[in-house]
């Protein structure tokens, strides 16, 4: 589970409505968020969370930095449903995450994340998202340099004779399993109560209090 | 909103824990070192083998059962930044609403200990101990004064509550409109309509065999009955939840119902149930609780007044005395929107050793709460048996008849489902009804709130009860409250007063359930 954030700036939602933005007394149904990372970073991300207040529909647009260096935006995302039911309150006030494994496209080398919340619905009278993270992937070991003496290795498939030994993979797997036998015994603790209600025998109560 | 992938191994590993710390996870260790010896065992194949025996002797189907139970209680896998009050209720207005309504009872019961003079939890001297050992199974016999205590709410002052739920984030400006609410419940909740519960109910429909209506006597019993009283027999020796609960959908034969429920509930008197029982009573004994005498007024004043019922008093005092003492209840607030109170003993506010949860399980019972053990007494005639069927049935299902929630199975959707139906299908009532000062939820919320214990004759309700447990939901007591109304509709559409409203619905007891569901559901046109 990503949990690590990237810093990152969260404009203030733009409405998008049809009509002068002062006089019309219709609430906008459509709102955009942009955010953006600091000036020369980039990410690769692997989820964006928040908390929902009443959004319906949310789609997702990534600003992406390509090999020459021009930025292109490109959607990863369209009409993800956060209400089924406009109207009502299921999934209103939900937390949720858009994955990686869910975009149209690769989320890799964004500078820009673009929200586009819409509520058709004139039940709310507000709608929005709140707490916006962006999560960038956890970089393998690509940066370390391998010395290297370790790829001079023998690769697995120039084993040689095994004169009657078994096989190498098998082994280290079924030892794999018994070390994690051993490792789930020693954790096997409990999780139940034991029943008591009383406090070293004493369970005198004169009030209740509230916090 | 994670991936299916991740979701179902956070889920597994979730039951996985919570199992382990249970006795059946000993047992089943036990059983697989004890078949070691047995001669189809062998080396090779050892994983295989033991899984085989496991499965052969019927332990599978016990682990089976206790990981359907487990998939009932426990919530979905939350987000992971979600906080866990949005467990129990997710949208912040709701929990809000509950905070305030529980702080209204706590200083209710504080008010109540401070006038009375009368401490909330006291340990009891030795001669009271040994007194009440003795006439454990004679409660009834005492009559203690209990003039000076009142119950600490009833159902109407709870409807107050809901009707003032507003979500401050709706708009209400519009003037009446053809979508606008005509009932008390303001708060826009997603509800199911007719053609969406007719999939949903479909083993309800008119084409299919049903224990409530095609086992009268003037339907010949090899058309349903006696197939499906087979079948029932062929699920209890299988042994499987989930077939009994699928079963339960048209309804449990009185011979078999006592075994299916504790299938459906995965409720077993194993000698450790008997065991936590009896260290429950002992609970009892050494403390006094104020909380036991509400629990004596309220089965003074409800199931002893009733016909069907007051044989069982002693029962009741077994059990909701013991169940006030029960800490496994606490488990249940993860997901329940209502928090337990909470207490210092000797003194010492604020320091987290001397914490308590009054009362031990945390639910403060209320005007009618007998009425949901009353039912149960009809089925099982053991205590500790009877108390872990009440147990599992008020921490899957009664919890929701009075905490504020969102939840479908919450009264307060229970509510709104019943007023949107009557509104929909039969709106000239409920016109009528309004104008007249009967806003019928007034007069329904009392049924729905008990889930219509001590309103219907007591083998109408155990039918009703089998489907509240066979889809898992409370759903159909909404249902069965607008079909109420549509049955006694053209009297109700002659009354002129909310008290004349209220004698035309005054005696359920001579209602069939099971036809008014299935007509109101399947019947109705839409």
């Amino acid at each position: 589970m990503s949990l690590n954030t990237v810093p990152c700036t969260v404009k203030p939602t733009v409405t998008l409505q049809i009509g002068d933005a002062e006089t019309d007394s219709s609430r906008p149904g459509v709102y955009v968020i942009d955010v953006t990372l600091p000036i020369g970073q980039t990410v690769n991300i692997q989820e964006i969370s928040f908390k929902n207040y009443y959004t319906a529909y949310v789609s997702v647009r990534l600003l992406r930095r390509d090999g020459e260096g021009a930025a292109k935006w490109a959607t990863c995302l369209r009409n993800h449903c956060l209400m089924p039911s406009p109207h009502t309150e299921e999934g209103s006030q939900d937390y949720c995450s858009v994955y990686r494994q869910q975009m149209l496209i690769e989320p890799d080398n964004v500078t820009s994340v673009r929200l586009i919340l819409r509520q058709p619905s004139s039940a709310w009278l507000n709608f929005n998202v709140e707490d916006i993270k962006i999560h960038p992937c956890l970089n393998e070991d690509s940066e370390w340099d391998i010395p290297d003496w370790l790829s001079d290795l023998t690769q697995v498939d120039q084993l040689c004779d095994l004169q009657g030994l078994p096989d190498p993979q098998t082994v280290s797997s079924s030892i794999q399993q018994m070390w994690a036998l051993t490792e789930v015994m020693q954790t096997n603790q409990t999780t139940a109560s034991i029943g008591r209600f009383d406090v070293d025998g004493c369970y005198d109560i004169n009030l209740l209090s509230f916090t | 909103m994670m991936d299916e992938g991740t979701e179902l191994s956070l889920t597994i590993a979730q039951i996985v824990q919570r199992l382990k710390a249970t006795h059946l996870h000993s047992q089943i260790e036990r059983q697989a070192k004890e078949c070691l010896h047995r001669p189809e065992i062998q080396l090779e194949s050892l994983k295989e083998d033991v899984r085989n025996f496991l499965k052969a002797s019927g332990w599978e189907r016990k682990l089976q059962n206790a990981v359907y139970r487990e998939l009932h209680v426990q919530p979905l896998p939350s987000h992971h930044a979600a906080p866990p009050e949005h467990a129990k209720e997710p949208l912040a207005y709701m929990r809000k609403a509950q905070v305030n309504w529980e702080k209204r009872i706590l200083k209710s019961l504080n008010s109540m200990c401070t006038e009375l003079g009368v401490p909330l939890a006291r340990k009891r001297p030795a001669v009271e101990q040994k007194e009440l050992a003795n006439k454990w199974n004679e409660m009834g016999t005492d009559e203690p004064d209990l003039s000076r205590f009142r119950p600490v709410y009833a159902p109407k002052d709870f409807l107050e509550v809901l009707i003032s739920l507003r979500n401050p984030n709706h708009d209400s400006s519009e003037e009446a409109s053809a979508k606008s609410h005509w009932g008390l419940i303001q708060v826009p909740l997603h509800d199911r309509d007719i053609p969406q519960m007719r999939e949903a109910y479909s083993e309800l429909s008119l084409t299919t065999g049903q224990l409530g209506i095609d086992d009268h006597t003037h339907v010949p019993p090899d058309l349903f009955e006696s197939e499906h009283i087979r079948i029932g027999k062929k699920v209890v020796n299988e042994q499987d939840s989930a077939a009994a609960q699928q079963y339960s959908r048209q309804g449990c034969p009185t011979g078999l119902r006592a075994d299916l429920w504790a299938l459906i509930l995965n409720s077993t008197n194993e000698p450790e149930d008997v065991m936590h029982y009896e260290q429950l009573k002992a609970g009892v004994i050494h403390h006094d609780l104020l909380v036991d005498n509400l629990i004596y007024k309220d089965v003074k004043l409800t199931a002893s007044n009733d016909d069907y019922y007051f044989v069982f008093e002693d029962f009741l005092y077994q059990v909701l005395l013991c169940f006030s003492r029960d800490t496994a209840v606490l488990e249940h607030f993860g997901y329940n929107s209502a928090t337990p109170p909470k207490s210092y003993i000797q003194g010492k506010v604020g320091v987290e050793e001397f914490a308590v949860v009054y009362p031990p399980n945390g639910v403060i019972p209320f005007h009618g709460f007998s009425m949901y053990v009353a039912p149960l007494c009809f089925l099982y005639n053991e205590p500790s048996k009877l108390y872990s069927v009440f147990r599992e049935m008020y921490v899957r299902y009664f919890f929701r008849l009075h905490s504020v929630s969102s939840s479908t199975s919450g009264i307060v959707s229970l509510c709104l489902q019943f007023e949107r139906l009557l509104q929909t299908h039969l709106p000239q009532l409920f016109y009528h009804l309004r104008e007249i000062g009967a806003q019928p939820l007034r007069i329904a919320f009392k049924w729905m709130v008990r889930a219509f214990s001590g309103y219907l004759s007591t083998d109408q309700l155990l039918l009703l009860w089998d489907r509240i447990l066979g889809y898992d939901s409370l759903e159909i007591v909404a249902v069965l409250a607008a079909a109420v109304f549509a049955f006694r509709a053209e009297n109700l559409m002659e009354v002129t007063s909310l008290t004349s409203a209220e004698a035309v619905l005054a005696d359920l007891s001579t209602l069939k359930v099971m036809p008014l569901i299935q007509i109101f559901l399947f019947a109705t046109v839409i």
